[in-house]
């Protein structure tokens, strides 16, 4: 017993979990885990969080996505104060979907609105992959088919960024049907001669590539996003084959026929611009009309 | 042989015991007729009781019977002059969906569903009914096409799910998916969804954007399998059962989340125990959806097809919890 009190106790280091990393607070520093490079996250950021050395992009908060395409001031949010309930009784879910508004100071997975890019007017839907992945439970579904019969109220184009795991478990069935939900409201934009555009960034996968992800009348996507419907981990279980180390990228999409272009984010502006004045209806003078 | 279930080992003991003394009366002199009655009668109470109270893992066993009807079945007993239609026209033909064109009594419909095997070497040639791309772009042709000719269109869905593979994904099982979401909504003809088995996630969603949607009483549609839950949530696929008392993926679940019609009840112990007396049940249902559904015209189908899938969800709004939809 006495003894107890004299055992030297063993000292641990407190190594932080993958997931401690990525919600330690923002510091000065960021390092890129792609080339390993230590830089200034000030000017990662000013670089639209691409790295100055090897063009990685890192995961672009959606507030941020906004800023750096809308014309200032021009942002007006749809539904932002619409929260999850919990439908299913889930145990733990509520307590889950607490503690990521706070991390993440969103108050769901994704971010919708109207403003102009370029001075084109749209309405716009920017995924977050900091709240719970960017899973689509009823919120995600609801907001984002809000904001598609908005474009066709206002006769503007309808532009989404994707970055998603895919459905939220946790919803169960309802989040499945979100993806019709969501398709169903572009089909009717689309019949309206709504223009469609769907940016995939990292990573857009399962029932949101399988929905609005992929309905685009134009697909794009970020270089090196992961985009796929099925994980990595499951198909190498079935398949028991070796997997391309390319599979499911950007890249690997483009080749095999799935997008219209994988684009640098410094060019995405300028690119979605020369998109929306293409589909830009009236006003146009021109040869064609004499 | 039917093959037997989890849950009903009491029963099939008790059915042993009674045919042993059967047997042994027979043999002997022996009059047990009155202990065989008592059985008999603990027999019939027991099976209401397990039969009664299936629980929702008890329904995935049944859902997932390897003598359950598949579409087929169904198809050979609903209609008449049913021609297969091969084909997506861009790759191949994928056998884990069927379709076609048949008479339903005497209406000219399509019907599409999923399709398991019935032993191993079918269920190799029709991947277990787990489609690819080119079974979802066969479907959406067939439902195009019943469009152009005003047909009804009857999908039967029952998948455990789309194929996670490397070639589904190198021909887009997203975008295929994605896309007979997309242009379901728009049909302009009536279309009617029946889980007859399991609705396993996008793979069984991708047929499954109807006017009206139902459910055998035993099967199940999900977003993910009890088993993929399990191992998602929990880390340990084991854990399947709770995943599916949990996830809410009963019959009796959807109707309440409000997502299907109607439950089609299933003959006693599961539908591979009458194939016959389950397509009449079927069959009552069709032709009451499709009496209702063939009153209104494209866009009122459109419309409504929309507007049953707009008010899937609950939420609300901060500091505003009463605002619950």
């Amino acid at each position: 017993m006495w003894k107890d009190l004299f055992t030297k106790k063993k000292k641990y280091a407190s190594i932080p979990s993958e997931q401690m990393r990525h919600e330690v607070p923002e510091g000065i520093m960021t390092k890129c885990p792609k080339c390993k490079k230590i830089m200034y996250t000030k000017e990662l950021i000013k670089n639209l969080r691409v790295c100055m050395s090897c063009g990685y992009h890192h995961t672009m908060p959606s507030r941020e996505r906004i800023n750096s395409l809308l014309d200032e001031g021009s942002f007006h949010e749809y539904d932002a104060d619409m929260i999850s309930v919990n439908p299913l009784q889930f145990p733990g879910y509520m307590e889950k979907l607490e503690e990521d508004r706070r991390k993440s100071n969103l108050n769901e997975a994704v971010i919708t609105g109207e403003g102009t890019l370029n001075g084109h007017p749209l309405v716009i839907a920017v995924m977050d992959s900091a709240f719970r992945m960017g899973s689509m439970g009823s919120v995600v579904g609801e907001k984002i088919t809000r904001a598609i019969e908005k474009a066709g109220e206002r006769h503007v184009p309808f532009l989404i960024f994707t970055a998603s795991g895919g459905a939220r478990m946790q919803e169960g069935v309802l989040s499945l049907m979100q993806m019709a939900k969501t398709s169903a409201a572009l089909k009717r934009f689309s019949d309206e001669g709504g223009l469609i555009i769907s940016v995939m960034t990292h990573p857009t996968t399962g029932g949101v590539s399988a929905s609005f992800a992929s309905l685009g009348d134009y697909n794009f996507a970020e270089p090196g996003a992961l985009i796929g419907f099925a994980g990595r981990r499951v198909i190498e279980q079935t398949v028991r084959e070796e997997l391309p180390e390319d599979f499911q990228t950007a890249e690997f999409l483009l080749k095999h026929g799935q997008l219209d272009a994988v684009i640098h984010r410094h060019d995405l502006k300028d690119t979605l611009t020369t998109v929306l004045d293409i589909h830009h209806r009236g006003g146009e003078h021109g040869w064609w009309q004499n | 042989m039917v093959a037997e279930l989890e849950f009903e080992k009491p029963l099939i003991e008790l059915r042993k015991k009674i045919s042993e003394l059967k047997e042994f009366m027979k043999t002997t002199d022996v009059d047990l007729s009155s202990e065989i009655e008592k059985l008999e009668a603990r027999l019939a109470k027991l099976e209401n009781d397990i039969y009664a109270n299936l629980t929702p893992w008890d329904r995935v066993q049944i859902a997932r019977h390897p003598n359950r009807p598949t579409t087929l079945d169904y198809i050979e007993r609903l209609f008449t002059h049913f021609l297969e239609c091969h084909g997506d026209r861009c790759f191949g033909d994928d056998e884990a969906i069927v379709g076609g064109i048949a008479k339903y009594d005497g209406l000219p419909v399509t019907v599409i569903g999923h399709q398991r095997g019935k032993d191993t070497k079918e269920n190799i040639r029709r991947n277990f009914g787990m489609p690819h791309p080119e079974g979802y772009r066969k479907a959406l042709r067939l439902m195009k096409q019943a469009e152009k000719f005003h047909r009804p269109i009857i999908c039967f869905i029952d998948t455990k799910g789309a194929y996670p593979g490397k070639a589904a994904e190198e021909r887009g099982q997203s975008e295929a998916i994605a896309r007979n979401l997309f242009e379901m909504a728009g049909l302009t003809v009536p279309i009617v969804c029946i889980v007859i088995g399991e609705g396993g996630s996008g793979g069984a969603l991708a047929l499954g954007v109807g006017n009206h949607i139902h459910m055998l009483e035993n099967s199940t549609y999900s977003v993910i399998s009890p088993e993929g839950a399990a191992a998602i949530l929990w880390k340990d696929a084991s854990l399947a059962r709770r995943a599916a008392e949990t996830m809410k993926i009963t019959a009796d679940d959807l109707k309440e989340l409000g997502i299907i019609d109607e439950i089609i009840p299933e003959v006693r112990g599961g539908a591979h125990r009458d194939v016959d007396q389950q397509a009449a049940e079927i069959d009552k249902v069709l032709k009451r959806s499709l009496t209702q559904l063939l009153k209104l015209d494209g866009e009122a189908l459109v419309r409504q097809r929309y507007e049953k899938f707009k008010q899937i969800g609950q939420f609300t709004f901060l500091h505003d919890n009463l605002r619950v939809k």
